[in-house]
């Protein structure tokens, strides 16, 4: 199988998945659980997701480990237990992706800061290496890191997965939209900073995901367009902004609008489209007509 | 160095993050004196303690705050301003034990049961100790009875609930809601992204702030 990049290179726009929280929500999941157990208590549930994505057109597929480094899983007493439930999220994706579609380990931010003195940069890479090497050996073929904030955590994060695996690696950030109408992210990063050392630390595919709908998306792509001209660019966009109500947060935008943006998106320069927060397969499907007709 | 120059000199310390003498941040200030070393000078020259605190530290960490919410800087930034500003706080301790400066009040803050988020609450916590309040920092996943604990002690204090979670936000409308069935008249006031102006008046809190600048002036108006 040809890497995602050599396929973007090959003029390819591909479709990745949609959100997993709300969807593992959806099926029990209750607040204060680890969703990362999942994998070896409920292994079929987490299947079902996985296989809900590769049905509605995805070409490739996240694993349930987005919490999946020591320092999160030790919230829920877990901290022992990072290669065995990673190892067995990247299979449960294999099994629903099959051996030729890409299946990307995803890897989230530890919630431990840096310029805090909270961790060591040492103690980051170790981390996420550790979680890099049960997701490589559980199958998968690339590795996301994704919601960063941080950039010094997410070059540990890229270089701990670059250097101790095969696999090809992903970063994408989560970006706001200040007042002037720039990006950064809570710690300050814009796209262009975020280009620069990602691709130093050894990213071939580079992004954003979630904090902003297809809108905002759009402008993101652009800003880190203007910095490279040909890294492959992967944007994961939430169903529209949030909505408050009755104590619940809503994603409201449909399918069929987040289909609307696609265009506009490729054009922007975006060769991966998926989504965060709020998407459902069914979003997933759409985007994916509207991209089968382009390629 | 006369006394203006000293407090102006210890304000930018503060505002621009210049914890002490050998931080290396901001690079632009190295081998310079940081808020440590120009707090303990202020103190040993015999410049008023509220004079430290109101022309200095409450100066500095009010632009911070402003800068914080115009986006034009980010959290790090925030975070090490606020680490100076607790490194010439620390000289000022002694003066608030004895009385000879006055805090506006006590305030109360934690984020409520079930939610680990504290980054916003820290903040929150920091701008308003740097605005001359006592902070009093339960820290995370606080539940009804802590809360309630801590006013008995601090009758008088106002509290500030923070959450992050759609889900926290039931807790939050728990807590606020056993805290004045206890205490009926405590002012309370709440925060974190997912909450609203609406939801604060929904679930009968005194006021709501979607930054810490906004908090401060909340507060200062509650004691006014
Ligand atoms: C950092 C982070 C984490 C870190 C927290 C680290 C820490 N020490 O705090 C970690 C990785 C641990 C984490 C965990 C989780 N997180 Co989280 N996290 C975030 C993130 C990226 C940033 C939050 C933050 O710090 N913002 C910056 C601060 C400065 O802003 P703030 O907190 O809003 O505070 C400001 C104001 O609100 C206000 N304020 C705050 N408190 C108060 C109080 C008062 C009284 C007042 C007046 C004002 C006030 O002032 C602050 C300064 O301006 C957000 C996404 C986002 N961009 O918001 C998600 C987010 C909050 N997390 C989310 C989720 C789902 C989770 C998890 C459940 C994920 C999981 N499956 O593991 C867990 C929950 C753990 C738990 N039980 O709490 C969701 C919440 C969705 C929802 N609405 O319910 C978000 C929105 C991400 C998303 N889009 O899915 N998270
Ligand atoms: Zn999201």
């Amino acid at each position: 199988m040809n890497t995602i990049a050599e396929k973007i290179k090959a003029g390819a726009i591909l479709i990745s998945d949609g959100a997993w929280g709300t969807f593992l929500q959806q099926m029990g999941l209750q607040p204060g659980e680890c969703p990362e157990s999942w994998n070896l208590k409920y292994p079929d549930k987490v299947l079902k997701i996985a296989q809900s994505y590769i049905d509605a057109g995805s070409d490739m597929i996240e694993t349930n480990s987005f919490g999946g480094t020591s320092f999160k899983l030790s919230n829920f007493g877990l901290q022992d237990q990072v290669f065995e439930l990673n190892k067995a999220a990247a299979e449960i994706s294999r099994k629903a992706a099959g051996p030729n579609k890409h299946v990307l380990g995803s890897i989230g931010p530890t919630g431990k800061m840096l310029v805090m003195g909270d961790v060591s940069y040492e103690q980051l890479y170790e981390a996420f290496k550790e979680q890099a090497l049960g997701l490589a050996a559980g199958g998968v073929d690339a590795i996301v890191i994704e919601t960063m904030t941080d950039l010094e955590e997410a070059k540990a994060a890229v270089s701990a997965s670059k250097e101790n695996t095969n696999c090809e690696v992903i970063c994408t950030m989560t970006f706001d939209k200040g007042p002037d109408g720039d990006f950064h992210t809570m710690m300050g990063v814009s796209p262009a900073e975020m280009v620069e050392q990602m691709v130093d630390a050894g990213a071939a595919i580079l992004g954003a995901n979630c904090g902003n709908g297809m809108e905002n998306m759009i402008g993101i792509a652009a800003e880190i367009r203007k910095t490279n001209a040909t890294i492959p660019l992967l944007i994961h966009a939430n169903a529209g902004a949030p909505v408050y109500k009755n104590g619940e947060t809503l994603f409201l935008e449909t399918p069929e609008q987040m289909a609307g943006f696609v265009n506009e998106l490729t054009s922007a320069g975006a060769n991966i489209i998926g989504g965060c927060c709020g998407t459902t397969p069914d979003h997933i499907k759409q985007m994916a007509e509207v991209v089968k007709k382009m390629n | 160095m006369n006394t203006e120059e000293l407090l102006t000199k210890l304000a930018e310390c503060v505002e621009f993050g210049k914890v002490n003498k050998a931080a290396p941040f901001p690079p632009a200030m190295k081998g310079q004196d940081g808020a440590d070393e120009l707090a303990k000078l202020a103190v040993e020259m015999g410049i008023k303690p509220t004079d430290i605190l109101n022309e200095a530290l409450i100066l500095a960490m009010d632009k911070v705050g402003d800068k914080f919410t115009q986006k034009k800087i980010f959290v790090p930034q925030m975070l090490i301003a606020a680490k100076a500003m607790n490194a010439a706080m620390a000289h000022l301790v002694p003066f608030f034990k004895s009385g000879e400066v006055k805090r506006k009040g006590t305030f109360i803050i934690g984020t409520v049961a079930g939610d680990l988020h504290d980054i916003g609450k820290n903040l929150v916590a920091m701008i308003v100790e740097g605005a001359g309040w006592e902070v009093i920092d339960l820290g995370v996943d606080v539940s009804a009875a802590k809360f309630k604990k801590c006013i008995q002690d601090n009758p008088t204090a106002i509290v500030g609930l923070s959450a992050l979670l759609t889900t926290t936000m039931q807790s939050m409308q728990k807590i606020a809601a056993e805290i004045k069935a206890e205490f009926p008249d405590i002012k309370l006031i709440v925060g974190g992204a997912p909450v609203t102006d609406d939801f604060s008046k929904e679930i009968g809190a005194t006021g709501y702030s979607s930054d810490p600048q906004g908090a401060v002036t909340l507060l200062n108006s509650l004691v006014a």
